[in-house]
């Protein structure tokens, strides 16, 4: 009998156990949001939203549009593509705060910004 | 080769037989002036310390292109190639002025190479922005077409007593600007025309464009002044690039500026699009708007001539 109630309450406890896991899991989940994400695309030797503000943590990709290959190089070394050929996209995640310049090494009238804010 | 007298004559006439609507502009004595073909034809060849000889300019072959309005950039190389090898009177040697790779990649490098083989002549390469694109910005090109140049790829050589200048304007280019030397390749240059006469005429070749066509698009250099002032002395001076993928010229006091045509894919007119990129035309109208260069020393004293023809004429 005794034993009987030790499994009983074993169960019952590894039930509430799971249960409560399963509820933390799902807290976690609701705290942590989905990874922020915002696009540039290229068209035409422009970067089409020359200015983009972001929150840290987002990832931006560049989309080439273009029939001309084009890159994405940072003004301050902080990143920098390999070529990208039509419908090639590059990205980067921007971890830290600041304003973020860059160019096309190729065309490099080709500038633009992203501004990443907390 | 040219010779003196009648011979030379018919030489000329000959190598203005393929011609086409080419277009021809010269100088002579320094002094920049645009003269018909009937002229220059009827300019008597003098005795001079400059051997008359032709060079031909090929650019933009963009090997690797395949797109609208070209399948097939390594075909169109080819065919301009091969014009070159039909040429009546045979250059010394081509000059490439740049993008012979559309990526930068190996086997795009490979591929000009093997087809410039095909003309059996020397040819002198400087880079376009197109061949910096591998992953040490620019080796790949340099380890194969710029043995024994300096820097990202100038350097300059002497042939019959003219003074060639080959300057790269694709290298560490800055925000927001358009080609640039760099102040290490303009100390270069000051040394190597210092204490050269004044007569001797000088051809300047790089890619982007040494004078300003369209700021908008990038094409003019940011530094390029500094160039032409080092250049200014000289009595001579022509300035070929390519980049842009249509003949544009222009005359400054003694200067002479060209661009040449592609052998890939044409590309608009300054303002005319909403951007830079290949201009599709027809495929039956592709070749009238691809062509090569031929630069004719043919005269007395100071005379260039520069013939651009098409694949299609």
């Amino acid at each position: 009998m005794s034993r009987g109630f030790r499994t009983l309450s074993f169960q019952g406890a590894a039930l509430v156990g799971s249960v409560l896991m399963m509820s933390t899991l799902s807290v976690m989940t609701k705290a942590a949001p989905a990874p922020a994400a915002a696009a540039v695309r290229i068209d035409n030797f422009t970067f089409r939203d020359p200015v983009v503000t972001v929150r840290t943590g987002t990832t931006v990709t560049w989309t080439n549009g273009d029939d001309i290959p084009h890159t994405i190089v940072s003004k301050d070394g902080v990143f920098k593509s390999k070529v990208l050929d039509t419908g090639d996209h590059f990205s980067f995640t921007f971890a830290k705060t600041g304003q973020f310049g860059y160019f096309c090494s190729l065309h490099p009238h080709m500038t633009g910004t992203i501004i990443v804010k907390a | 080769m040219f010779g003196q007298g009648d011979d030379s004559r018919r030489d000329f006439l000959k190598c203005m037989a393929w011609a086409g609507t080419g277009a021809l502009f010269a100088f002579n004595g320094g002094v920049g002036s645009s003269i018909g073909l009937d002229s220059a034809l009827a300019e008597p060849l003098r005795r001079t310390a400059v051997r008359p000889f032709t060079f031909v300019q090929l650019s933009d072959s963009h090997i690797g292109f395949n797109k609208p309005p070209n399948a097939d950039a390594r075909a169109t190389f080819r065919e301009a190639v091969a014009k070159v090898k039909a040429l009546a009177v045979q250059p010394d040697f081509i000059i490439h002025t740049g993008d012979v790779s559309q990526l930068s990649r190996d086997d795009e490098f490979d591929d000009a190479d093997q087809i410039l083989k095909e003309a059996g002549l020397p040819v002198f390469f400087i880079p376009g922005e197109h061949d910096m694109l591998d992953p040490d910005g620019g080796k790949a090109f340099l380890n194969r077409f710029g043995k024994g140049s300096k820097g990202a790829g100038w350097y300059s050589f002497d042939h019959r007593g003219v003074h060639f200048v080959a300057l790269v304007n694709v290298a560490d280019l800055k925000p927001g600007g358009m080609g640039n030397l760099g102040a290490e390749q303009l100390k270069w240059l000051a040394a190597d025309l210092a204490g050269r006469p004044a007569s001797t005429p000088i051809v300047v070749f790089a890619h982007i464009p040494l004078w300003t066509v369209y700021e908008e698009w990038g094409w003019g250099t940011d530094d390029s002044a500094e160039a032409l002032k080092l250049l200014a002395r000289f009595g001579s001076v022509t300035v070929l690039n390519g980049h842009i993928h249509q003949i544009t010229q222009k005359v400054e006091g003694c200067v002479s500026f060209h661009t040449a045509r592609s052998t890939a894919f044409p590309q608009p007119a300054p303002g005319t699009a909403p951007s830079p990129g290949p201009l599709k035309v027809p495929p039956e109208q592709l070749r009238s708007m691809l062509g090569i260069t031929d630069a004719m020393f043919v005269r007395g004293s100071d005379r260039i001539a520069l013939i651009d023809s098409t694949l299609s004429a």
